[in-house]
């Protein structure tokens, strides 16, 4: 077993009076894609921060790479990549001396800089647009821009916080092949997310947050086996229908939970559930059967959804 | 098993520190390298200020105003010179003053917060602190740049009857950086800019360059609105300047207590910006 490239233990985060992050313990394999899965406001970009060695800890142990970023915050940071939830790119440079003050920042020397930041320029599909100005760019190209830039000091992680939230669906699925890519080289990922697609797509393994703390650890399949059924169905009654009906199909599948839009019947067999419905007389306004998600699993460890 | 990981994990560690050791060691010029990248897309108006306000200000008020003066009053009447080498040293203490007003204000507060390029730097091996003397070396240097020129401008003037005239440019450097460390370390402070820094402008700047002894000597004002010159740094730059233009006489232990107070007020404001900085990054 490879020494893991991030151990938490207890990792706390406090602040004046609410506390962030609430004893989170978890590991990280070198070339494993981790994720971070939770509603907004679940301690997430926290514990990046801490990871980033950008954010004191308030106790806890930390390493990343086998440092405490507490003494070795800038040895730490130099192996680091990061793409931060809030774009910072210099909106006052173009786009290819974004890259390059920046691989200055890593102490590399300006030649190496150039090249790297030209093969990233390529790699990022971003070529023709290296003399552009930052603004003049989309959200997915700032963002494409922004992973770039966290890649040209070649790190060993890349921890990226949110990497499609405001993107478009074309824009999303160029970046997660880009991602998928790096991953392919053997990148670490650390990233946050509260998309399960998104969760579903690049994570090899992932904890489900919810207020700083842990609720399931595992794999996507693995979370979705032991926390919800291998089918869902979801019907519609009508607002006004939808408590009432929810007596009547008490005991169907292997759990109900009745929203306040929809009910959802979980089971393996969703067609057998809604003949079962049909059988009963019920005639929902639509109904739906889909594969169990993350959604699945974050809602039933934690009563919410998590795009509330 | 345990001395195995141990040698594993002492050579990362040497590895890691020889990564982040230039940073560490460098990394104050690679942000100043970051911001003379931007400062060369506004090269234009850093040489046009450069240039055109000693044109003007030394024209319009060193020689238009001067004539007014010394017609009224005799030739070398405003300490022992003419009004244009009283006044020259003023000005070009002055225009360190006004590229500190331009560039430790709405850069800093850019920085931070509409376009956080602060967090960035700080995302890599650079460390907070860097961030700031980055920022200090990249303005002392236009500073000087502008302050140069200035001097220059003087010489073409006739301004300057001393001959160890070309030390009030450090003179005027320091009286700039120190004035413009305080000035960052409150930029640091503001959460969001509601005109706060307008207000620096109009009612700190202002009435500085107009009772620091600039336009008239202190002593000519009342007792109750002198000590705006003896706290103002850009009254103790001033008078320095006006030591080395044309060796205004004043005592020695007084020219000390100008250079003293001007590198206080230097190091309290640097010190302060880093201390905030290390603050604010850290969330």
């Amino acid at each position: 077993m490879p020494e893991p490239v991030i151990v938490t233990r207890n990792l706390v985060k406090n602040y004046r009076n609410f506390v962030a992050v609430d004893g989170l313990s978890f590991e990280v394999a070198p070339g494993e894609s981790f994720g971070l899965l939770g509603p907004n406001g679940a301690g997430k970009s926290t514990t990046m921060r801490m990871i980033g060695a950008v954010s004191t800890r308030t106790s806890g142990d930390l390493a990343v790479l086998g440092l405490d970023p507490n003494t070795y915050g800038p040895e730490v940071r130099a192996q680091l990549g990061v793409v931060p939830q809030e774009n910072n790119l210099d909106l006052e440079l173009k786009v290819r001396e974004n890259l390059l003050v920046y691989g200055r920042y890593f102490g590399l020397p300006r030649a190496r800089v150039a090249s790297r930041a030209d093969e990233l320029l390529e790699f990022a599909q971003l070529a023709d647009k290296a003399s552009a100005k930052v603004d003049d760019l989309s959200g997915g190209m700032k963002r494409r821009l922004t992973i770039a830039r966290a890649l040209i000091n070649e790190p060993r992680i890349l921890l990226l916080d949110e990497p499609t939230t405001g993107l478009d669906p074309q824009a999303r699925h160029i970046l997660w092949d880009r991602l998928f890519r790096l991953k392919e080289q053997g990148t670490t990922l650390l990233l946050t997310t509260h998309y399960m697609d998104e969760a579903e797509q690049l994570c090899d393994r992932l904890i489900v947050v919810d207020q700083g703390r842990i609720m399931a650890e595992g794999s996507p399949a693995d979370l979705i086996r032991r926390y919800s059924s291998r089918e869902v169905l979801e019907v519609r009654f009508g607002s006004t229908q939808n408590a009432e009906v929810a007596g009547r199909i008490e005991g169907f599948g292997e759990r109900v939970d009745v929203l306040p839009d929809r009910i959802l019947v979980y089971s393996d067999s969703g067609e057998k559930e809604l003949e079962r419905m049909t059988a009963a007389g019920l005639r929902p306004i639509t109904s739906l059967v889909r594969r169990s998600s993350l959604e699945d699993v974050f809602l039933r460890l934690t009563g919410r959804n998590l795009i509330e | 098993m345990s001395d195995v990981s141990d040698s594993i994990r002492s050579q990362a560690l040497t590895a890691a520190v020889a990564q982040a050791e230039r940073t560490r060691r460098f990394g104050s010029w690679y942000v100043a390298e970051h911001r003379f990248r931007i400062m060369r897309s506004y090269a234009q108006t850093v040489l046009f200020t450069a240039i055109g306000s000693p044109l003007v200000y030394l024209y319009a008020m060193g020689v238009g105003l001067a004539s007014l003066v010394d017609g009224n009053l005799g030739a070398n009447a405003v300490n022992g010179v003419g009004y244009l080498a009283f006044l020259a040293p003023a000005l070009l203490a002055s225009s360190a003053i006004a590229v500190a007003s331009e560039e430790f204000t709405y850069p800093v507060i850019l920085g931070f917060k509409w376009n956080p390029t602060f967090f960035g730097m700080n995302a890599s091996s650079i460390q907070p602190g860097q961030i700031i003397n980055g920022i200090v070396i990249s303005v002392a240097a236009r500073m000087l740049l502008t302050c140069a020129i200035f001097y220059v401008f003087m010489l073409v003037f006739g301004a300057v009857p001393g001959p160890l005239g070309f030390i009030s440019v450090l003179v005027a450097l320091l009286t700039g950086l120190a004035f413009g460390a305080l000035v960052m370390a409150y930029t640091a402070t503001l959460k969001d800019d509601t005109g706060q820094l307008a207000m620096v402008q109009r009612f700190v700047i202002l009435p500085m360059t107009l009772f620091s002894g600039t336009f008239f000597p202190l002593d000519v004002l009342p007792p109750y609105l002198q000590w705006i010159g003896w706290i103002s740094p850009l009254w103790h730059g001033t008078e320095l300047s006006r030591v080395f233009a044309y060796g205004l006489s004043e005592p020695i232990w007084l020219s000390v207590v100008h250079a003293v107070y001007l590198t206080v007020l230097l190091v309290i404001g640097w010190i302060w910006a880093r201390r905030l900085t290390v603050r604010r990054l850290n969330k």
